[in-house]
């Protein structure tokens, strides 16, 4: 039944990671904690473990993505697993072949696991949920984001990142600046934030860019950036896509920099000892100015290797021996 | 299981008497048990038998309730051109299953209702099948385009019995008003679903904290408001006999019970399954509860449950909508809207009546005589000499909703293992058996 979240098995296990909504905060903290060996990997002359030799995994994007894509097959290529990547984009669906078509023919080339990115929703939901209806429970679903609903890797790395320079999460003050309405991003972090226990969790942005009873999600809400960066442990920018910066939902990408570009000045308001992140890819100059993306606060670079490890953990904990 | 080969035709028509069963006919007041006597295709008596009587027929309805067979104003048959997705043999059987004897198509087939010839051909179609009585509505403009009235004159000669827009938006308000004005001339009846296409615009569920949390486009409650506000202003100045279709939000429920009180000639439905259901239905991301208009919240749920009750709905409708797996196995979004609906109006509306304590005959009332007087046609009364198209149904019979299990060709419903109470037994159209459990 699709009201219950395909992800964690009748024992509670994990089996898919669709979306941090929901997950114990044990699974969460055991996927950090995997973690933490990776990061150094990287560091070793033979940067492979074999958790995942033999296994095949498909890179399933439904919505391009050079970069998400780059990290997660460098993550399953340093588990020793297969890498196949399709880019599908809207070409399948005009030769009349349906997402699940698609992905039995993949099942039936023996796939162990799919990183999926759609720009529908609930497209991995659909997915897990077709694959556990057919009794294939040995393939397995990563969320590599749907729509706006959720990027549960990026979320897992943002974690990571905040838990690597701030310890815990109990009495941080955590802010994320921009389009919420649009990011999947978003989403994540702040379940991911509330679950763990997070102090205080601020969304700022100007009222277009914020969806409807945001505050459901246990955030508190600043439509002035000054007043939503006040103290501060972690700043989050987010990504303004291009199409968004002129139109009804902005009248421009100068004048939303002026109100929500994160500049030295602005971030003054934080703690002394904030840091930045960001997603990627950055818009200089539109959510955030490069002296800050460049400066000693930032720790944007540092996201993206937490993120090979934090893809490899979830990965190796889904589909590991 | 049914008397196919049956033609409303004089010849086959016989003499029927239905025995031990509770009558229940909310046009006319009447709930007792008694003998129902019908001949020539009309009720001919209930209580004390004509004079002369002989029964050809018996049934008896001992324990079943005997109720005039259900309106429905909302039934997609998918003809023409939809058949893929369902045919009218398939519905009409699904139809008279669930007790439906009479019911409005809306517009939007493929192509739509626009031309007398189309409208002929469903009418013709319907009347060899010889299941319930199919009453098209047809479409307000060419194509449902929104730019050119339709032939209203020719279309109502050949069958229509209101003209709509279904579910596309006629996005140009002058052209609504040229076309409340044209069909007020001819005294037609115009039936709009309120949403206003640009704050609607690529939404797919309630602007709610569901969809906030499931990144889902949303479709604000004002899109509804902001839409019944201008159609109302319309009708204020043509007069038009106007009918509301499924509303979904509180304010609308208000909206529409100040339209009344003003005098207006306002009549309005609900689609049944937003009676029950909310946009927590939606869980994690079930396509089966993508319906249009979109299940709302809970308040808005408590005002349309309450508005049935008090009145200011007129009518309960089951707004089915058949659609095959495959417009059903997609992500929310890209899903087909709707829920086949016929089979389970009974049940469901019934469920409503019991959980707001409302009594059988009000609630039948919804879904027979009331549901008639919105369309304006001869149904949904046992009155002597009306055709006698009947529903008797298991007030008590339990069952569980199984999609496969359904007559319809479209399983999409989100009520699949629900268990409901009250189910048809026995539907008759013109005087003959043409359904039996």
């Amino acid at each position: 039944m699709p009201n219950r979240n395909p992800q964690l098995n009748a024992d509670g296990a994990l089996t898919h990671l669709l979306t941090l909504e929901g997950l114990p905060p044990a699974v969460i903290r055991q996927i950090l904690d995997t973690a933490v060996p990776f990061v150094g990997i990287a560091e070793r002359e033979v940067k492979k473990v074999p958790l995942l030799r033999g296994k095949a995994v498909f890179n399933l994007f439904f919505e391009n993505s050079t970069r998400t894509r780059t990290t997660f097959e460098i993550a399953a290529k340093r588990l020793s697993a297969d890498v196949i990547n399709l880019n599908i984009g809207a070409s399948s669906t005009s030769k009349g072949e349906t997402l699940l078509d698609t992905v039995d023919n993949l099942v039936a080339m023996d796939a162990d696991l799919f990183v999926v990115r759609h720009a529908q929703s609930g497209a991995p939901h659909l997915i897990a949920s077709h694959l556990i209806a057919k009794g294939r429970t040995h393939v397995h679903v990563v969320n590599a984001g749907d729509g706006r609903h959720a990027h549960p890797t990026q979320g897992l790395l943002d974690l990571y990142t905040i838990r690597h320079y701030k310890g815990d999460f109990a009495n941080l003050t955590v802010a994320v600046v921009g389009d919420v309405l649009h990011s999947r991003v978003a989403r994540s972090l702040i379940h991911g934030l509330t679950t763990l226990g997070t102090a205080e969790v601020r969304v700022i942005g100007p009222r277009t860019l914020l969806p409807a009873h945001v505050e459901s999600m246990g955030v508190q809400v600043y439509e002035d950036m000054r007043l939503g960066l006040a103290n501060c442990d972690v700043v989050v920018m987010l990504r303004l896509q291009n199409e968004r910066m002129k139109g009804a939902l902005l009248p421009s990408a100068g004048e939303y920099f002026k109100h929500y570009g994160l500049t030295m000045d602005k971030l003054a308001a934080a703690k002394e000892d904030v840091i930045v992140m960001h997603p990627g890819p950055m818009n200089r100059g539109v959510e955030i100015d490069s002296a800050v993306a460049d400066g000693a606060r930032s720790v944007i670079l540092p996201q993206v290797t937490f993120g090979i490890a934090v893809r490899m953990a979830v990965m190796s904990i889904l589909a590991g021996a | 299981m049914s008397a196919a080969g049956y033609r409303y035709g004089r010849d086959a028509i016989g003499t029927l008497e239905i025995r031990n069963g509770r009558v229940i006919d909310p046009a006319s007041g009447t709930d007792r048990h008694a003998p129902v006597y019908v001949a020539d295709g009309a009720i001919a008596a209930i209580g004390d038998a004509p004079s002369g009587w002989r029964a050809e027929r018996m049934l008896d309805a001992a324990g079943r309730v005997v109720a005039p067979g259900l309106v429905d104003l909302a039934a997609r048959l998918r003809e023409p051109g939809l058949e893929h997705k369902a045919t009218l043999e398939s519905e009409l059987e699904a139809a008279i299953a669930g007790g439906v004897t009479s019911l409005a198509c809306p517009p939007d087939t493929d192509p739509p209702l626009d031309e007398p010839g189309l409208v002929e051909m469903l009418k013709h179609r319907a009347r060899l099948i010889n299941r319930a009585h199919v009453y098209p509505i047809g479409a307000l403009t060419v194509a449902l385009a929104g730019e050119t009235l339709t032939e209203m004159g020719e279309l109502a000669e050949a069958g229509c019995v209101a003209f709509s827009q279904a579910d596309t938006p006629l996005v140009d308000t002058q052209v609504l008003l040229r076309a409340m004005q044209y069909a007020a001339t001819f005294g037609h009846a115009v039936w709009l679903r309120p949403q206003d296409p640009y704050l609607a615009r690529g939404g797919v569920a309630h602007e709610g904290e569901v969809a906030t949390r499931l990144g889902l486009p949303a479709i604000p409650a004002m899109a509804e408001t902001v839409a019944l506000s201008t159609i109302f202003a319309l009708v204020r100045d043509t007069r038009v006999h106007l009918h509301v279709c499924r509303l979904s939000t509180a304010e609308g429920v208000a909206m529409v019970a100040a339209a009344k009180r003003e005098g207006l000639p306002v009549t309005c439905d609900v689609a049944v399954h937003h009676l029950h259901l909310c946009d927590v239905d939606i869980g994690w991301f079930d396509s089966m509860a993508h319906l249009v208009p979109p299940l709302r919240g809970t308040r808005d749920r408590a005002a349309l449950r309450a508005g049935v009750a008090d009145g200011t709905i007129d009518a309960v409708c089951s707004d089915h909508a058949p659609v095959d797996d495959d417009g059903k196995q997609l992500p929310f979004g890209e899903a087909e809207p709707g829920a086949t609906g016929l089979e389970l109006l009974l049940p469901l509306t019934l469920k409503w009546a019991q959980e707001e304590r409302v009594d059988l005959a009000s609630a039948l009332a919804r879904i027979t005589v009331h549901a008639a007087r919105v369309l304006r046609v001869p149904a949904g009364s046992l009155a002597v000499g009306a055709p006698a198209d009947i529903c008797i149904f298991d007030p008590h019979h339990a069952w569980r909703v199984t999609p496969a299990a359904l007559r319809s060709q479209g399983r999409n419903t989100p009520f699949a293992g629900y268990e409901l109470v009250g189910r048809t037994m026995t539907t008759i159209v013109g005087g003959q058996v043409v359904f039996e459990a």
